[in-house]
């Protein structure tokens, strides 16, 4: 009898799902994971789409140690991968510091939930906090480039291959365009803001003056790094320039192919977004640890469940870096 | 429930450990990039990425494995969660190579130029 009674209608639990447990977890557990697995497979097709566009352009797909080399404090100085390095350090302590409120919450010991809890989300801020920085450093952009009527990306080395800033050798040409200003007419100001420093013409002038410049484009060699071409070659395409190109933005960037900026921006940032999402609810169970709300209820799942999807978020970076920085 | 509610701690030390190590090698080797890998190949995939990929998938097995806490939970509960998301990926793995490697060749053998 006692087994194929329903249990169901046991009123007391019955938003929790229950007591009927066929595998062994707790409703809001069990349903933290299957949303995990969405979420999985939502990052999953992201990737995969990024995967295939870079497939696509295998040939001219920037390269990773090239764009991010920043490190706070070190200005000038190349730093390919230490940043993202230690921001992946930070957010794998910070897992440890959430599996170990987990820990201290199935013992039942407040204080210490409460300690790690704080940390993993200290953690976290700083992730995202160095994330933005990332962002920022991307969109501004170092030395700028030039994108052909074709929608080729050319940019400037010297003899040794190294790269040159645009305004190292721009020249300022008179009769330019001004940005207008919000006094001065209205039609103009959106594009007014996406002016470049330098015009084209500019640009092609200061590279006639500067008989040592070279252009390199987005082509890859046998040996993995980009074509640099001859000072004739470079002349030549040179004359094709359509767009100064500075930073990063939706539409185009100065490191390669429009697609590469797109999917970083996208993908990190939808990853920057769970990040974000997964501090706020640390945050709010944080506040509940305090207020002895799980003390109350004798048990810290929640704890656990918060700790499942931070974990996951964990998980996804792990696959970020890979592809976007190593790969 | 079947937790028996021992600390755990000093695997969890053990595994960030491991994460840590894994994550310092493959920096290493992002930044040396070592010939003899990079310019080897396997399956049209060179050997440094292979390296990469299964490092990658290695930390993702102990974030789910100890971090998760899937080791403890019900078999049930494991596959559940995890064939389908394995099976998708392999899905959409096979799907991305075939028909990426089709577009790259469309792009790259059509007498159209699409980038000059």
């Amino acid at each position: 009898m006692e087994a194929t009674v329903t249990t169901a209608n046991n009123e007391e639990k019955t938003w929790g799902g229950g007591d009927i447990q066929p595998l062994g977890a707790s409703y809001g557990k069990m349903m933290m994971w299957f949303f995990i697995v969405s979420d999985a497979l939502t990052f999953s097709g992201f990737l995969a789409a990024y995967g295939f566009s870079r497939f696509k352009f295998i040939e001219t797909w920037p390269l990773a140690d090239e764009v991010f080399t920043h490190f706070p404090f070190m200005h000038g100085v190349s730093a390919p991968m230490y940043y993202v390095a230690l921001m992946t350090f930070i957010l794998i302590f910070s897992s440890v510091t959430m599996v170990l409120a987990v820990d201290a919450g199935h013992q039942l010991k407040k204080t210490k939930v409460a300690i790690y809890m704080f940390l993993t989300i200290i953690g976290g801020i700083i992730f995202v906090g160095s994330q933005a920085w990332e962002w920022k450093n991307f969109i501004k952009g170092e030395y700028g480039a030039v994108e052909t009527k074709g929608g080729s990306l050319l940019q400037f080395v010297d003899k040794e291959g190294k790269r040159v800033a645009l305004e190292e050798f721009a020249v300022k040409l008179p009769e330019q365009r001004v940005a207008l200003t919000r006094a001065e007419g209205k039609w103009f100001m959106e594009d007014a803001e996406s002016t470049p420093t330098y015009s084209v013409a500019e640009i092609q002038a200061g590279f006639k003056a500067h008989p040592d410049l070279l252009i390199r484009t987005e082509h890859l060699t046998a040996k993995k790094k980009k074509t640099v071409l001859s000072r004739a070659e470079s002349e030549s395409r040179l004359n094709d320039a359509k767009y100064v190109v500075e930073g990063a933005n939706l539409t185009r960037n100065e490191y390669g192919s429009k697609l590469f900026a797109d999917f970083f921006f996208f993908i990190t940032g939808f990853h920057g977004f769970h990040v974000f999402s997964g501090i706020i609810i640390n945050i709010i169970i944080f506040f509940n640890v305090l207020l002895g709300t799980y003390e109350k209820r004798r048990s810290y799942e929640m704890v656990e469940k918060v700790g499942l999807y931070w974990h996951f978020v964990d998980l996804v970076w792990v696959f970020v870096f890979t592809v976007f920085y190593l790969v | 429930m079947s937790h028996e509610h021992v600390s755990n701690t000093k695997r969890i030390w053990f595994v960030f450990a491991l994460l840590s190590a894994v994550t310092t090698v493959e920096v290493i080797l992002g930044i040396i990039k070592p010939e003899s890998l990079e310019f080897n190949h396997f399956l049209g995939l060179n050997l440094l990425n292979w390296i990469f990929y299964i490092l990658t998938i290695f930390k993702a097995y102990y974030i789910v494995w100890a971090f998760m806490h899937m080791e403890g939970e019900k078999s049930s509960l494991r596959w559940s969660v995890v064939s389908p998301v394995i099976f998708l990926v392999l899905y959409l793995l096979f799907i991305l190579l075939t028909e990426g490697h089709y577009i790259y060749g469309v792009f790259k053998d059509s007498t159209i130029k699409w980038n000059f």
